[in-house]
């Protein structure tokens, strides 16, 4: 489990099984699919019977979800194309429905936010972090998404500027703060380090 | 009461923002001892000493009119300082009346508000705004209703939601910060938002206020202070601007730092809203020069000493680390080692 | 002043809507407006019965909207400390009160697609101003109310007039339930559901929604109780050098104002956490009747509400 002191990032508690709820709505991408594997083998026939599993990522992953044999896979090419997938899926699901994402944080940032779209509370979403400390980061001055940072100083994306990641993390953003590195001493950086693996 | 003399000022560029001698008196100077460590600073917000920053729930100073140009340029530059969530256009309205009804009440020569049942009518002289509306139609306003009546109201509002005993800041207007975004905090709960703040957390600071304000009561608004340092008078020290700003910081030499260091105060207060149980928090920004502030005796003895015991998580997150120690030297002219009096207010 | 802001009302109307059950209206005395509040509100009434100083919660049931006046519905129980019976016998027009400001804990979930509210009996009052503000907003809403009669079911004709479709009505004694279980089980994403009623039904309706599923995130019970009598104890209150006697129909918090010690409150029935009290010595056992406290509190033995809990033993000194 990833063990962090931001106050910010949300806490990830794993993917435990609602023997209650009577769909299993599962998103997982690359790595995510191995606590799909656990989560399952925890569910048993229940799970397998009753879970839809929307899965994008490597073929190892593919393979592992594929073996479980629940009643509905959707393996799609990309992360977008899986969001839209999930969004028809959740736009006729109900109360009685519960929602699981295993992967990376930006991606289960991403599956969180839009099932907050869909009127799901945060809290009742079970996320287990899988895979890479990569982050997802917001550049506060051009508003810009850029995907899998790995340093402690990015390149915007979108408007180039260079970004000191801060440690402070928006669930409706789901991303973390970028905010311009050299302002006080334009073209002065602090020595990028590679600090998300 | 006497109509307050609007000042000219600008909080940009050239940098025109000046107090008065009278402004300087109603400074929220925030330091009741000579040194400053966090705690749960929360009071009951009744009314203060006459002329004192807290006299009126709502204050309104010299600065009004500038201060409402300057809101609106940056609402223009950037629209994301101002945002709501649809749920929230009830605690919207409920700030709309809060803010109209204070200021009318207690500064009549500048504003007035006639009600009839919901058709009201508003009237601001400063600005030269007279509307008519109905109250909870929002299409009889130009702006939602917390827009409105915000960009006629100095101080940024942000508005709580209460639910899963939490507070959720899902609405807000905020020109006027030091250095956090609405846009990034939108949506976050009370923990949350507080997150960047150092050493506070371990000494349970916000699980004590939290505690506190899920159970802050109608009818009895809560006010705190707080403080940080801002190069220049400028209001807006936005991250989404900290590109433009930043390099102030590195302008400070000690022949200038009577001029460029302000002290920023925070005058929060906290009101429980009837219609929507939600909390609206104003954050008022009041910023003092050095050279302004050595005015006073008592508080310029007593920055000094505080900013020269400032722990350095403190100097690091309130950005001063460019320019403390120019600023401390400043003031050591300005402390004799008198003993000075306990409580805010000069001797 | 412990409590907070009270304001002095007058009854301005007392009529009887059901068997055993009796409405008030309360207007300021001064004649001015009374605050406006968010439908799920209850006051503290305060009230003078002889020596006794009795102080209960009620939920507000009028239109938030209407300001000149507040409006209760008090349903008389033999067992109560007598608060219910004051009001039955005593509370005719002109009689004059003490009120705290509105106090919300039971207020609607703004971001709900839709809101389920289940009252059972006299735990209707907090959904009538609840339901006319979703009105209001526009806000897609169901009443389910169930009633032992229709001699008991207050309110129950005026809501079906004003709502129609949306309110359903159920009798026990025709043999009529609320379903519950169907009910739960094809609401869509974004559904809230509000249970208000006796105990035995809100545990009924928790353990329903637990099974069919349900999040607990988006169920929402009104707990607040009315503060059950007991044994009679005493207790040393350490600060103020007291020791107070707690009779078996008055609760801790009564006695500690009644020998003069300001103690904080606000909702007076095991909610809010604003009398929590250090528990500083206790030989004997801590009788907890609070929602407030988490079960490991419970056990720890440090803290007390004094509004509703009670002690059974030879000694407790408390942090007073």
């Amino acid at each position: 489990m990833l063990v962090s002191d931001i106050k910010s990032r949300p806490v990830y508690q794993g993917l435990r099984f609602d023997p209650k709820a009577r769909r299993h709505l599962v998103a997982a991408d690359d790595e995510g699919a191995i606590a799909v594997e656990a989560l399952a083998g925890e569910g048993g026939d229940t799970f397998a019977r009753n879970a839809t599993v929307l899965y994008t990522g490597r073929d190892d992953g593919r393979a592992r979800i594929e073996a479980l044999k629940t009643d509905a896979v959707y393996v799609t090419p990309t992360v977008p194309t899986l969001l839209t997938r999930l969004d028809v899926i959740l736009a006729a699901a109900g109360m009685t429905d519960r929602l699981y994402v295993a992967g990376d944080e930006g991606f289960i940032g991403q599956v969180v936010a839009l099932g907050m779209r869909h009127g799901i509370d945060h809290v009742s979403i079970r996320t287990e972090h899988r895979g890479s400390l990569q982050r997802r980061v917001q550049c506060v001055h051009c508003k810009g998404i850029t995907e899998g940072v790995t340093t402690s100083i990015a390149t915007c994306a979108h408007c180039g500027l260079h970004l000191i990641v801060r440690d402070h993390y928006s669930r409706r953003l789901a991303a973390f703060m970028g905010v311009c590195a050299d302002a006080e001493e334009p073209g002065v950086l602090p020595p990028v380090e590679e600090i998300f693996k | 009461m006497a109509a307050i003399a609007f000042k000219p000022g600008t909080y940009r560029d050239d940098f025109t923002f000046r107090n008065s001698e009278e402004a300087i008196r109603h400074f929220p100077f925030p330091f009741d001892k000579d040194s400053y460590m966090y705690a749960v600073n929360i009071e009951q917000h009744m009314p203060g000493p006459k002329k004192s920053a807290t006299e009126f729930p709502i204050d309104v100073d010299e600065h009004y009119v500038a201060e409402m140009a300057d809101r609106a340029m940056v609402l223009k530059e950037d629209p994301l300082r101002c945002q709501s969530q649809p749920h929230m256009i009830t605690a919207e309205w409920d700030l709309l009346e809060l803010l109209m009804s204070s200021m009318a009440r207690d500064y009549p020569e500048h504003f007035a508000l006639l009600r009839d049942g919901d058709r009201w009518h508003w009237i601001n002289r400063p600005l030269g705004i007279e509307h008519r509306f109905t109250f909870g139609d929002t299409t009889t306003l130009p702006y939602g209703p917390m827009e409105y009546i915000t960009r006629q109201c100095q101080g940024d509002f942000c508005l709580l939601d209460q639910r899963n005993d939490n507070l959720w800041m899902d609405a807000g207007i905020v020109t006027t910060q030091a250095d956090w975004s609405l846009d990034f905090n939108l949506g976050m709960d009370f923990m949350e938002w507080h997150g960047p703040v150092p050493l506070a957390h371990d000494l349970g600071v916000f699980d004590r206020a939290l505690k506190f304000l899920l159970n802050l009561q109608q009818g009895r608004p809560v006010r705190r202070l707080n403080w940080t340092m801002t190069v220049n008078p400028r209001l807006d020290t936005s991250p989404e601007n900290y590109h433009k700003w930043g390099k102030d910081r590195a302008s400070v030499t000690p022949e200038n730092v009577g001029e460029k260091v302000h002290l920023r105060v925070e005058l929060q207060a906290l009101w429980r809203l009837p219609r929507s149980n939600a909390i609206v928090f104003s954050i008022r920004a009041y910023l003092i020069a050095m050279r302004e502030v050595v005015t006073v005796p008592k508080w310029g003895r007593r920055l000094h000493r505080v900013l020269e015991s400032l722990p350095p998580e403190l100097v690091d997150y309130k950005g001063l680390t460019r320019y403390r120690d120019y600023t401390v030297a400043y003031l050591a002219d300005y402390d004799d080692g008198a003993p000075t009096s306990p409580g805010f207010g000069p001797d | 002043m412990s409590g907070g802001v009270e304001i002095r009302v007058r009854v301005a109307e007392a009529e009887p809507v059901a068997d055993g059950i009796k409405r008030l209206r309360l207007v300021p005395v001064d004649g001015g407006h009374l605050p406006v509040f968010s439908g799920g509100s209850h006051i503290v009434v305060s009230m003078q019965d002889g020596e006794r100083r009795i102080r209960n919660s009620y939920s507000l049931m009028g239109s938030p909207r209407d300001t000149a006046g507040y409006e209760i519905t008090v349903l008389k129980t033999p067992e109560s400390r007598g608060g219910s019976i004051y009001i039955h016998e005593h509370a005719k027009v002109g009689l004059e009160l003490t009120i705290s400001y509105p106090l919300n804990l039971f207020p609607a979930a703004h971001r709900a697609r839709k809101h389920l509210l289940l009252a059972g009996g006299i735990g209707i009052t907090p959904f009538i101003p609840i339901m006319a503000e979703l009105d209001e907003a526009g806000a897609t809403f169901e009443l389910h109310y169930a009633m032992r009669s229709a001699k008991l079911g207050a309110y129950a004709d005026r809501l079906a007039e004003r709502y129609g479709r949306r309110v359903r009505l159920y009798r026990s004694d025709q043999g009529q339930r609320i379903p519950v279980g169907d009910l739960l089980s094809n609401q869509k994403l974004g559904t809230h559901l509000y249970v208000c009623g006796p105990e035995r039904m809100i545990e009924g309706v928790v353990l329903a929604a637990r099974a069919a599923g349900w999040p607990g995130e988006n169920v929402h019970l009104e707990r607040f109780v009315a503060p059950p009598g007991g044994d009679p104890f005493k207790a040393r209150l350490a600060r103020s050098n007291i020791e107070v006697e707690v009779g078996p129909h008055t609760t801790l918090l009564e006695a500690v104002e009644a020998a003069g010690v300001d103690a904080a409150y606000l909702c007076r029935g095991g909610v809010c956490g604003q009398c929590e009290t250090d528990v500083i010595a206790c030989d004997g056992t801590l009788v907890h009747n609070d929602h407030f406290l988490t079960e490991a509190e419970h056990k720890a033995g440090k803290k007390l509400m004094i509004c509703v809990s009670r002690f059974k033993g030879r000694e407790l000194v408390l942090d007073l």
